[in-house]
């Protein structure tokens, strides 16, 4: 846990790049350490040279990610390197599919440690005890390195202020280079050292993210030492928690995340975020009423949408259930990412882990009908009351905290959302407790893996014209209302809070209550997206809570361009759209993030930040000022 | 005083310079020779720094030519340009806080270059005896002065030919101000060419060769100090508060 958080840690507080690919470079970490452990494995020596390579291996992986992508993009805006890494996420997830298969590995045994210890009475592992060692060694050498190399010294001037560390004359290049190759080596050597222990699965990469966040946010974003107390400390909570109650170990992270923030903003060792330095780019467009042109282009397409279910009836052949339903899907991610843009434009809230409001609506929803026999218009509701509400409850936390905090508490408090339902925390509780139905087999809740099926929208709203017309209905009045907020004066507080929070705070703004009220708005809207997806699928699984659904909605949101509010609709649209068309193949992941790749590097104001431009200009879609390149 | 009579090692030909839409700079020209303090004068957001930052390289200029001792530097990083021998004090000191003032000086180390005088941390002591004292003390537990002296030490380790100076008296107390004059002076002694930004006429009076003015993001005035000093008229248009 301590090797992946510090190289996150350290990745990101020099290149201010917060690298989403870090979980997939410990996915590849035990993957390669896996197969060379197989290969030269046997022995000790062999054993721990195969950990060793696999580190090298994967830090090597960085450096080309560094110099192929990182490299074209530092300029650009941080949200857009959030993107592209994201992109290798998805590149990466599905070259390790291709080369070690679905199957999960299960490592070997580490030569010469394979016995156990006891110590208090009780059995540990030696190889455990040759974890416990090995971290304080990585410590001490970092410290080392940081503290006595000139490389180290030039590191961390550049952690506190990069643009003076260049214009003393040292060549960054080589700096970030290095440090790409340190962190994801790091990585790697975690990935590479826990196969005896876990081995190797294709799920490792989102769920060590999670958890190298919130270390690295506890302990403070690049700070090296406290990624390692942080460690510490959730290791020994761990250990305790399991014996107090299973399954407990997140909600223990989180307890302990919540109360560190609380009192510690910045993480326990952690500084301040340097202003001045998290805004590069030109300023944003103030906000104006829509042109003449544009606003007939949105009144089209909803006249067209509203026509498609006639075209339907009347031309069976060429607007078929299937397009129906696509639009259906597009209207569910439009509203998502609208919802996501409310706080992330105006607010400037970029939050990570909005998927839990999504998969919250849908669950609150879905539990009501199977539990309460809820009747399809109350249960429908319940979806946003029950994102809002906790959206209410995340956001007392997150909106203390601004920009990379922010976001990565977000993306934690999600996590914790994902694995409540996908562990049936509810469940294993009631089984704790011994309560079981008739039959004496334990009650499941959220059902799990398996999610919760069979749930329609019952009586008139069954058919599927009729939910198409809830659905475009729906999505359209909540756009609408969206778009009112933003142009009222609650919208301009919000601007006014992104762009200069001390000065909106001393003209007598009380910036946390309106940014927790957004956050709950956003959290309505997008359980009303949520609902609208649980009732066009018929059921919901714990994927509408993972962070890949998290990100989907970020990539929409940035794909069209953040400063935009026809920026998310658009971006919305084509991702949904590219989603179908990709899926289809079967390395569709690989596809969809060189795709996401392509687009950041060519397209960095996002397609909406385009038409803006050239194209823009010519059909009239945007003021002559606003034309940005 | 008088004009050395040095080649220009420095000049500036009609640069234009933006901050997103807004133009800072327009046209500016301007030229230092080698051995000459020269001292860029003007009000608050005249375009002082702006013009600094754009020889380093920190600001990208849209428009004109920059030339470094012959060779053109557009297109250049900041770490290249400042390898050519071009030292760079920010204005606002932006010392490393979290390292020792020993770190932040190694930060700034550099190969030694043929024409330009070497430093090292005897060198640097004797010339700021501050710092000797103070060798493992962290950046941000100094004082201001403190950190204005540091700034200049750091960038010496890089040994520049010519320095920029950005508003090097820029909130310290006149005692400080005074010293920094000296240093300026002893550096000028050592045959540094220097371009000072300032808006204390004091101490450009006390130390530069010649003066240009800007004002609006243009140059409305260049000549020698000492009849800058002499002229009522001039002072009063441009750099009366």
């Amino acid at each position: 846990m301590f090797l992946v958080a510090s190289g996150l840690s350290i990745i990101f507080g020099v290149t201010r790049i917060v690298n989403f690919a870090h979980g997939s470079f410990y996915m590849l970490g035990a993957y390669i350490g896996y197969t060379l452990v197989q290969a030269i494995g046997s022995t000790a020596i062999g054993f721990w040279a195969a950990v060793l390579i696999a580190a090298v291996a994967v830090g090597a992986i960085g450096v080309v990610m560094e110099i192929l992508l990182l490299r074209r993009i530092y300029r650009a805006p941080e949200l857009f390197q959030l993107i592209a890494t994201f992109g290798v996420i998805l590149v990466i997830q599905d070259v390790a599919l291709w080369v070690w298969g679905s199957e999960d590995l299960v490592g070997p045994q580490a030569p010469g440690l394979k016995g156990a210890t006891s110590i208090l009475g009780k059995p540990i592992p030696e190889y455990d005890l040759a974890l416990i060692a090995i971290s304080p060694l990585v410590l001490v050498g970092l410290w080392a390195l940081f503290k006595l190399t000139r490389w180290g010294t030039l590191v961390r001037a550049a952690t506190q202020d990069r643009q003076m560390v260049a214009a003393l004359g040292v060549n960054q290049r080589w700096l970030f280079t290095g440090v790409l190759f340190l962190g994801s080596a790091l990585a790697g050597l975690g990935g590479a050292v826990q196969i005896p222990k876990g081995g190797a699965d294709l799920l490792m990469d989102f769920n060590i993210l999670a958890v190298a966040f919130v270390v690295v946010v506890v302990g403070g974003m690049g700070s090296i030492f406290g990624a390692f107390w942080a460690a510490v400390l959730f290791g020994i909570l761990q250990t305790f928690g399991i014996q107090i109650l299973p399954n407990s170990t997140l909600v223990l992270m989180f307890l302990v995340m919540a109360v560190v923030l609380i009192f510690r903003p910045w993480g326990l060792l952690g500084m301040p975020e340097t202003l001045g330095q998290a805004h590069p780019g030109p300023p944003e467009q103030p906000l104006r009423p829509a042109l003449p042109r544009v606003r007939a282009l949105g009144g089209a397409v909803t006249a067209l949408l509203l026509a498609l279910p006639i075209g339907h009836l009347v031309f069976p052949e060429l607007v078929g259930v299937f397009t129906l339903v696509l639009v259906i899907e597009i209207m569910v991610f439009v509203l998502f990412a609208a919802a996501l843009h409310f706080i992330m434009g105006p607010g400037g809230m970029v939050s990570f882990g909005h998927a839990a409001y999504f998969g919250g609506g849908a669950y609150a929803a879905a539990l009501l009908v199977k539990f309460a026999d809820a009747p399809f218009e109350l249960a429908f509701w319940s979806a946003p009351v029950g994102a809002a509400l906790l959206a209410f409850l995340f956001g007392w936390f997150c909106v203390r905290l601004s920009g990379v905090y922010f976001a990565m508490l977000t993306l934690a408090f999600a996590q914790i959302a994902w694995a409540f339902v996908f562990q049936d925390m509810p469940g294993s509780v009631l089984k704790t407790f011994g309560i079981a139905d008739e039959f004496g087999t334990p009650l499941k809740i959220t059902g799990g893996d398996d999610g919760l099926n069979d749930i329609w929208p019952s009586g008139w709203a069954s058919t599927r014209i009729a939910y198409y017309y809830i659905a475009v209905g729906l999505s359209v009045a909540a756009l609408w209302i969206m778009r009112r907020f933003l142009y009222a004066p609650f919208g301009y507080t919000l601007r006014a809070g992104r762009d200069s929070p001390l000065r909106a705070a001393a003209i007598g703004i009380d910036l946390t209550r309106h940014r927790w009220l957004a956050f709950t708005l956003s959290g309505a809207f997008t359980g009303l997206a949520g609902a609208l997806f649980l009732f066009s699928k018929g059921s919901v699984f714990p994927t509408t809570l993972e962070i890949a659904r998290s990100f989907d909605a970020l990539l929409m949101v940035l794909l069209g361009g953040v400063q935009s509010l026809f920026g998310p609709i658009v971006g919305a649209a084509a991702l949904t759209w590219l989603n179908d068309l990709f899926s289809v193949l079967s390395y569709w992941r690989f596809l969809l993030g060189v795709t996401i790749i392509a687009l950041v590097l060519l397209l960095p104001q996002g397609i909406v930040g385009f038409a803006g431009t050239r194209l823009g200009r010519r059909l009239q879609l945007a003021r002559p000022e606003e034309i940005t390149a | 005083m008088t004009v050395p009579a040095g080649a220009p090692v420095l000049g500036l030909t009609g640069i234009d310079a933006f901050y997103g839409r807004a133009q800072i700079l327009s046209g500016v020209s301007l030229e230092v020779r080698r051995g000459e303090v020269v001292t860029l004068l003007g009000r608050n957001g005249a375009g002082k720094s702006t013009t600094i930052k754009s020889i380093i390289g920190l600001v990208r200029p849209t428009k004109g030519e920059l030339s470094f001792e012959g060779k053109s530097l557009r297109g250049l990083e900041p770490f290249q340009i400042s390898r050519l021998g071009l030292g760079y004090v920010p204005e606002d000191r932006r010392v490393f806080t979290g390292l020792t003032v020993a770190e932040n000086l190694e930060v700034g180390r550099q190969p030694r270059r043929e024409n330009a005088p070497e430093w090292n941390h005897e060198k640097l002591f004797a010339l700021f005896p501050n710092l000797a004292t103070m060798n493992d003390r962290l950046g941000g537990l100094m004082s201001g002065g403190e950190q204005q002296m540091l700034t200049i030490a750091r960038t010496l380790m890089g040994n520049p030919t010519t320095i920029l100076l950005d508003e090097p008296s820029e909130g310290l107390a006149p005692v400080i101000v005074e010293q920094v004059a000296k240093t300026i002076l002893d550096l000028k002694a050592q045959g540094l060419s220097i371009l000072l930004s300032e808006q204390n006429l004091h101490l450009s009076t006390l130390v530069s060769d010649r003066a240009y003015i800007i004002e609006k993001g243009s140059i409305r005035y260049e000549g020698l100090m000492a009849d800058l000093a002499g002229n009522e008229e001039i002072r009063g248009a441009y750099l009366m508060v």
